[in-house]
């Protein structure tokens, strides 16, 4: 099994690493123009709890980013499988179906991970020192599970590109601006605020931001996602072994 | 023995019968060619032998594995050269081959020894380095051959292997069939280019419709309509008329005073008698 994970992962790192210095700069803009735009413009003189506005956005732009970055693997996966047709090569290799989405995923996690130190550099620049510690990256990681199972799983079933671009649309748009990334959804009505706790972001945007902040953890929050995650992941297995034609 | 067993096999996509019943039975050593037009279900055929489409019905082994029981066992005994290219483009060669070595769990100084030997076998030594988008569509072709064949695999299944290749190159391919032969390796090819399966083929099968319609060497297939024919035009198109010998097609032609070609008999003279159509 580990011989798959190894293939599966050392290609999507070599694609990467290729790629590297076109992919920083492209992960760089979207945080510099959050921090730009709803720091020093919308969000001077806020005050959240405590913290500057900029101290509660930047936890949040990496939940987010992890998230985003995370999901990206399902579109690599879709032009290996649609456009360049390597996935009949994976396909028909004697690798078990855990391999290939076990390869993918810690991809997924990868880019996720190399798209935070990104932010974190930004952070850094912008003046704000934040507590990076092992609660921080255990967030991260268990943010990144989730969102890479579940871009194997959906890469999976979808038929075309466009179909891909509609489920960022449908799925990852809404929830990187609603799953507590911007703004502290406890000041949301009650109703909307269950609704939006229902989301993996929301979680992952409370651990992440209580870790950086140094505030007390929630540990549901922590086997939540490890169980979600967990359950992506058997279910993106699934959709592996369905995705015989 | 039997390197390649197919029993019954059967594909329906939703209405549409792909494959009907299909038996096939590959010698080891042997290169079988499965030939018929488009839509025949060659493709199929070759995707449901590699694991990469479910069949309806119906059971296949390679080298004594059944593909569905014993799937990893029966993997590691082909290599696939698919009809569409399917290399990692932004990676080099050895990289690509790399990646394949892995997936089919070989030791890293195997792979390093086999990439050099195979990459000179396929001439391809000095683009080692190269970005596969570099390649023009031969060399990549021949890259896939390599890849294929880098786990040592007992049989190498390739899907219209010289499609959209110059005739140049598509005669460098089969050069390089012909030898991957004399190592003892089966293969499995399909094909509907005429010429190619008459050269490189010890047994040809002709599929239509998801039939095989005809199973046997190429000179027997072809002995039963005679060795030269003439097409001539005749008032609703082309009519072809088969002769034993030259002597005799020539013969022939004195009484008639048409336009006409004489020509060898080939296997789409046998495909066309045995199904009333043409193989392109």
């Amino acid at each position: 099994m580990i011989h798959g994970i190894i293939a599966i992962y050392v290609r999507e790192m070599l694609i990467l690493r290729r790629r590297l210095t076109r992919q920083i700069p492209s992960w760089s803009i979207s945080p510099f123009l959050y921090l730009t735009a709803f720091s020093y413009a919308v969000g001077q003189g806020v005050e959240i709890a405590g913290h500057t506005y900029m101290e509660f956005l930047i936890p949040g732009l990496i939940a987010m980013s992890s998230m985003t970055q995370a999901f990206a693997i399902a579109s690599e996966i879709n032009i290996a499988r649609f456009y360049w047709h390597i996935f009949e090569e994976f396909q028909a290799s004697p690798i078990s179906k855990v391999s290939y989405v076990g390869g993918e995923v810690l991809a997924g996690m990868t880019r996720a991970m190399l798209s935070i130190l990104v932010i974190m550099a930004l952070g850094f620049l912008f003046g704000v020192r934040l507590n990076y510690g092992l609660a921080f990256f255990i967030a991260l990681l268990l943010n990144s599970f989730v969102f890479a199972s579940l871009a194997v799983a959906l890469a999976m079933v979808v038929k075309s590109h466009a179909d891909q671009s509609m489920l960022n649309s449908f799925i990852i748009t809404p929830m990187a601006f609603l799953g507590g990334t911007f703004f502290p959804i406890d000041r949301l009505p009650a109703w909307a605020g269950a609704v939006l706790n229902l989301l993996p972001l929301t979680h992952a945007s409370k651990i992440i931001r209580a870790a950086c902040l140094n505030e007390p953890l929630s540990i549901f929050s922590y086997f939540l996602l490890l169980a979600i995650g967990i359950l992506f992941f058997f279910i993106a297995v699934r959709c592996v072994e369905k995705a015989k034609d | 023995m039997t390197m390649i067993q197919v029993n019954n096999l059967i594909k329906n996509y939703k209405k549409v019968e792909a494959l009907a019943g299909v038996d096939i039975h590959v010698k080891p050593g042997e290169i079988f060619a499965y030939l018929g037009p488009n839509g025949a279900g060659k493709t199929t055929t070759i995707r449901i032998l590699t694991g990469l489409t479910q069949a309806t019905s119906g059971t296949c082994s390679i080298n004594g594995f059944n593909i569905e029981k014993q799937v990893c066992q029966a993997k590691q005994q082909y290599g696939l050269v698919p009809q569409a290219i399917n290399l990692d483009q932004e990676l080099t060669v050895q990289e690509n081959l790399i990646i394949h070595g892995w997936l089919y769990r070989m030791k890293s100084a195997d792979i390093s020894s086999r990439i050099h030997a195979l990459l000179d076998y396929v001439e391809l030594s000095e683009k080692k380095k190269s970005q596969v988008k570099t390649l023009s569509g031969g060399m990549k072709r021949r890259l896939m051959v390599a890849r294929a064949l880098l786990h040592g695999p007992k049989v190498l299944f390739l899907d219209e292997p010289t499609v959209g290749l110059d005739p140049g190159i598509r005669r460098k391919i089969w050069a390089l069939i012909k030898k991957i032969q004399t190592t003892g390796t089966t293969i499995f090819l399909t094909t509907h280019y005429i010429e190619e399966a008459e050269f490189l083929a010890d047994r040809v099968a002709f599929l239509d419709q998801g039939r095989i319609v005809a199973l046997d060497t190429p000179d027997r297939l072809m002995e039963n309509l005679g060795a030269w024919a003439i097409d001539r035009l005749v008032e609703d198109g082309m009519e072809t008329v088969y002769f034993k010998t030259r002597h005799e097609a020539e013969r022939f032609n004195t009484l008639k005073s048409e336009q006409f070609t004489l020509r060898r008999v080939n296997l789409e003279d046998a495909f066309l008698d045995l199904t009333g159509k043409k193989v392109k």
